[in-house]
């Protein structure tokens, strides 16, 4: 597969670990967030066939974090993103 | 020998004669043969015996389907099993022989299963190797295995290299026959990257095998100007004996280039080269492959695809039978007698099935005698070409899970247009099976992408080529035979298999392929599967089209493991990286150790110690008596720098890291989300805003990932940055009570007192006189202890400097496992005890994780089910009977109790010899373990045979009072 990296253009997957759905991003705050929030958020995915948003790390590369959008019946991704700025979107901050 | 069946006419090169053998007989034959062509001109027809009923068989083909003319070849440690004869390139010295058979090929003692035939049909393993139970083991795997797979492996190691490689293209075009030449041509004129691969050695494809004219000139000459243009233009690149084996995604190709095969030595060069090859686009011209007929003995050697006796005749100049027979369903089948009796080759008959003549059976002692029609007549012939029609190349098109579609027009399954992306399919592959056609067909197609890619330039005109004649009316089997008629030569499935598999209600095409093996030998089934799913229709009582097809898969032909590895084997299949100090303990009689991609000292040999045991407790006694150094470079290092720097390493750290103050060391326990521990290590606060954290050393990559994780991806507005510095400092642990004593001569200006710098306390400063380098007081083997980095460069002159420096206090390098034996005398938790199911209140840090912050899993370790008091606790343990060792693994019962799971009390991490105490020590998990100290328990090892009594004990072997670390 081939990810066009939003800084460094289409990169190889090999450079590339994939971490999952890109869910992770939406991380309670363990302060205030009850256990079964805290267990959703550590354990539950979605698998669906079909567009997925996850997580990529170019390990081998820059070290972004990247949010592709795969589909995984046909490999086809529609658009990559730097988590950082999808983090941000998602009112992430410090 | 004299190649008898050698006749005039076709493209080898007869000045250049070369020799080889078959079997131990000498032959010869010439340049630009491949061994089929040469084994026929020699007139070898018998050249192997079958998978399952060890029948005599022969050539089929002249192509990469062939299913039976598998042979061993070369000899020694080069010895490669099932080479298909008709693929290979014949060269000086070639060593070939024959495979499957016990005995000599001609008498193969396994033929005996020929006549058991009976029993071995569809479905033989499933029903038979079911009972009894007990002789699976003992009597039907062993048979299994012993008469599996056709060739040998030579059990040595491959003398040859493989090599990967990355390339970038336009327009890759798979097949350089006609549609691939006028394809490329098309699409290098118009200016496109192009690359052109092709199976063969020499490009052309069919228009070297037929008699066709294209522009005015013989087929073959020219396919030769058409290759010559392509090779004279710069964006060009022509890859002959080179197979694209599978279409990945995003247009990535996998493709395998065959460099030095043809040569009887590779003198060093890669034997072969996987190419990874990247394109925009693709043009599928892979032709078409021609289909057998089933009839009764319809696998006698002899008996051969028409396409290919044209492509012996014509190419190579060699007849494959002196008295040939024509059996077809198409108009192909006479283009075969027509070309034969062009060269003088005589026909005994042509047997047309549209004019309802048929072939019921044939006989002939390894080899094909005499043909059997339908009408009771008997026919001579040493040769019998057959043709069934020809089935598109749609391999690839597969790749990405088309199922092809039937086309009753050419009675083939064409790409039904779900293709990888960017792939077009053109000429035969696509359906258009006459010549002409297939030319227009790729121009055309690749002036297309051309212009969607953007250029400018014109693609020219197509070559023009008149459309041969082509009727063909399916005909699959012949029904009257009464002899055994085979589908699948190569897997030896019969068209009552193929009824039996539908008797027996496995129907779906899928069913169908795996209860008889269709299809699923290492041709997967080229020249066979259309036959099986027609003859299955016809049981079925449906059409073809409602039957469907199987798919492909890649590879499309098969690819040696070795070409996969590349050069990742042997030490190289996972470089190592080395220690700073690992030239001077290569001089110091370190024994090495692979820890994670570290290749570390684990002790160092002393004259006159017999065993690694006196080292390794040499090693640690020393070093508690005075002192000892060890490289611990492999730790993973990360640089934190940042306003938020601290706050970063609060979050990600269990504990509190906040008000760590500068100048200290902190001990951090890092939790994954779950809660579960999963690594920990120290973090120096050299200044406000400026870290260095230390990880284990096989934890060093996932740390930092998951650091730039909760970096980027959690709090993308810190204000915190940091870098690996693992390989940019060499450090070494100073262990002992000299270890003061020690640093002070090589430390420059720093008060090295126990009140100027106490245990925890770091620094920055210079050593032997303006070195940079940090300073940490951190122990792990329990005594007063530092550890001293300097810049990597300086890490050989380091740990000469040290030692020199310690040799007043008989100062002692130790390795690994001195490390590890200290570790386990203080009691201090390592990958042993972090199983990836640890909790910090397994481990006796509870107390650790803060409740007054969110970091990453302290929420999560919250959980009742972590924190249960009846739960596993790590203790030590010694053995009552000291002169007893500890065995790792042994599981804790209470005395008493039967010893099975449901009364496993826990396990023994780890063990070593104390040669501090004179007795094995051991730590491990045990429930309740705490409240244990003093008991006995029972440590069974069923797996090392041990049960003995072990004394609980507290962890912490010696010093528990950390008295020594803090002197």
């Amino acid at each position: 597969m081939i990810i066009n990296h939003p800084l460094l253009g289409p990169r190889d997957a090999a450079e590339f670990v994939n971490r999952g759905d890109a869910c992770q991003i939406d991380r309670p705050d363990g302060m205030t967030a009850s256990m079964d929030e805290m267990h959703d958020y550590a354990y539950l995915r979605d698998n669906p066939a079909g567009e997925v948003r996850e997580l990529w790390y170019h390990e081998q590369g820059d070290r972004s974090w990247l949010v592709v959008t795969r589909n995984t019946l046909t490999h086809e991704i529609t658009s990559v993103e730097m988590a950082r700025d999808v983090a941000r979107a998602r009112g992430r901050s410090t | 020998m004299s190649q008898q069946n050698r006749i005039d006419g076709g493209q080898i090169d007869r000045t250049h004669k070369l020799s080889f053998s078959f079997n131990g007989k000498f032959m010869t034959g010439y340049q630009g043969d491949t061994l089929a062509s040469a084994l026929l001109a020699n007139g070898q027809r018998l050249v192997g015996r079958s998978f399952k009923y060890h029948r005599p068989r022969g050539i089929f083909t002249a192509g990469s389907e062939e299913p039976n003319a598998l042979v061993q070849l070369r000899d020694g440690a080069a010895q490669e099993p099932n080479t298909r004869a008709t693929t290979v390139e014949l060269f000086d010295g070639l060593v070939a022989t024959s495979q499957n058979h016990r005995g000599s090929l001609e008498h193969d003692l396994m033929a005996a299963n020929d006549l058991l035939s009976p029993f071995l049909s569809a479905g033989f393993y499933y029903k038979t190797f079911m009972w009894p139970k007990a002789f699976w083991e003992k009597l039907y795997e062993p048979m299994i295995r012993a008469s599996a797979g056709l060739g040998r492996l030579s059990m040595q190691e491959d003398p040859d290299v493989y090599d990967h490689g990355y390339l970038h293209c336009d327009l890759l075009v798979i097949g350089a026959g006609p549609a691939g030449l006028s394809g490329a041509l098309a699409a290098a004129r118009a200016g496109l990257r192009v690359i052109l691969a092709d199976e063969d050695f020499t490009p052309g494809g069919r228009l070297n095998a037929e008699t066709y004219e294209v522009d005015g000139q013989s087929g073959a000459d020219w396919a030769a100007s058409a290759v010559a243009e392509l090779a004279a233009m710069d964006n060009v690149r022509i890859m002959t004996r080179t197979t694209v084996y599978g279409a990945y995604d995003h247009g990535i190709y996998g493709v395998l280039e065959r460099c030095t095969d043809h040569l009887k030595d590779s003198a060093g060069k890669p034997r072969q080269v996987l190419w990874r090859l990247y394109t925009q686009r693709a043009l599928l011209t892979a032709g078409a492959t021609e289909r057998s007929i089933a009839f009764g003995a319809n696998d006698r050697p002899g008996i051969m695809m028409a396409g290919a006796v044209r492509t012996y005749v014509n190419r190579f100049g060699v007849a494959p039978g002196q008295k040939v027979a024509v059996f077809t369903n198409n108009d192909d089948g006479l283009r075969t007698a027509e070309d034969l009796k062009t060269k003088g080759v005589e026909i005994t008959r042509i047997i047309d099935a549209r004019n309802g003549d048929t072939v019921v059976n044939t006989t002939g002692r390894h080899g094909i005698h005499t043909v059997h029609l339908n009408n009771n007549r008997h026919i001579e012939a040493d040769c019998l070409a057959v043709s069934g029609g020809w089935s598109p190349n749609v391999h690839l098109t597969c790749h990405h899970r088309d199922r092809p579609t039937w086309n009753a027009d050419i009675a083939g399954f064409v790409p039904a247009g779900d293709l990888p992306p960017g792939m077009t399919v053109a000429g035969a592959a696509n359906g258009a099976m006459t010549l002409a056609a297939a030319i227009v067909d790729a121009h055309t197609k690749a002036a297309r992408i051309a212009a969607d890619l953007g250029t400018s330039k014109a693609p020219g005109d197509p070559a023009k080529a008149s459309d041969e004649t082509f009727a063909t009316a399916p005909f699959w089997h012949v029904g009257e035979s009464k002899k055994r008629a085979w589908v699948d030569l190569q897997n030896d499935v019969t068209t009552k298999d193929v009824k039996q598999s539908h008797k027996e209600g496995f129907r779906s095409v899928e069913h169908l392929k795996r209860y008889t093996t269709l299809g699923m030998a290492t041709d997967q089934g080229k020249t066979a599967n259309i036959l099986g799913l027609a003859i299955m229709a016809e049981a079925a009582g449906q059409s073809i089209q409602d039957t469907g097809t199987t798919i492909f898969r890649p590879p499309y032909n098969p690819v040696a493991i070795g070409a996969f590895a590349g050069r990742a084997r042997g030490k190289d299949f996972r470089p190592y990286r080395l220690t700073p100090s690992h030239k001077w303990a290569e001089e110091n009689g370190a024994d090495f150790v692979e820890t994670g991609n570290w290749l570390r000292a684990q002790w160092f040999k002393q004259p006159g110690e017999k065993g690694w045991r006196d080292s390794v407790d040499r090693e640690a006694a020393q070093t508690r008596k005075s002192v000892g150094i060890c490289d611990v470079t492999t730790l993973g290092k990360i640089d934190i720098q940042g306003s938020d720097a601290a706050t970063f390493l609060n979050r990600i750290y269990a504990n509190a890291f906040l008000k760590l103050p500068v100048g200290k060391v902190r001990y951090g326990l890092m939790l994954r989300e779950d809660g579960i521990c999963y690594d920990d290590g120290t973090t120096a606060r050299l200044a406000e805003n400026h870290f260095v954290m230390t990880t284990t050393t096989a934890n060093a990559v996932t740390v930092f990932r998951n650091m730039e994780f909760a970096r980027q991806c959690l709090w993308p507005d810190l204000d915190v940055h940091f870098i690996s510095t693992t390989d940019g400092w060499a450090q070494f642990a100073v262990a002992g009570p000299n270890s003061r004593a020690l640093l002070s001569k090589v430390v420059d200006d720093l008060d090295l007192s126990n009140e100027g710098f106490p245990f925890m306390a770091c620094a920055e400063c210079t050593v032997f006189g303006g070195t940079p380098a940090r300073l940490f007081r951190i122990s792990f083997s329990g005594e007063m202890a530092f550890e001293i980095a300097v810049p990597a460069r300086f890490g050989d002159a380091m740990i000469r400097g040290l030692m020199a420096a310690g040799e007043e206090y008989d100062a002692v390098p130790y390795g690994t496992e001195a490390l590890g034996v200290m570790r386990i005398e203080k009691g201090h938790a390592a990958g042993n005890e972090l199983t990836g199911q640890t909790t910090a209140q397994m481990l006796g840090l509870g107390g650790m994780v803060s409740k007054k912050k969110d970091s990453v899993g302290s929420k999560l370790s919250e959980r009742d089910g972590m924190n249960q008091d009846d739960d596993l606790r790590l203790v030590g343990f010694k053995p009552v009977d000291r002169s007893i060792l500890l065995t790792a693994g042994a599981h804790f019962l209470t005395p008493g109790d039967p010893a099975d799971m449901t009364h496993d009390q826990g396990w023994m991490t780890s063990v070593a010899y104390s040669p501090e105490l004179g007795h094995s020590v051991g730590l491990g998990y045990l429930k309740r373990g705490k409240e244990r100290i003093g008991e006995q328990v029972r440590a069974y090892s069923p797996v090392r045979n041990q049960d003995i009594m072990v004394e609980v004990c507290s962890p912490h072997h010696i010093d528990p009072e950390g008295e020594r670390q803090r002197g």
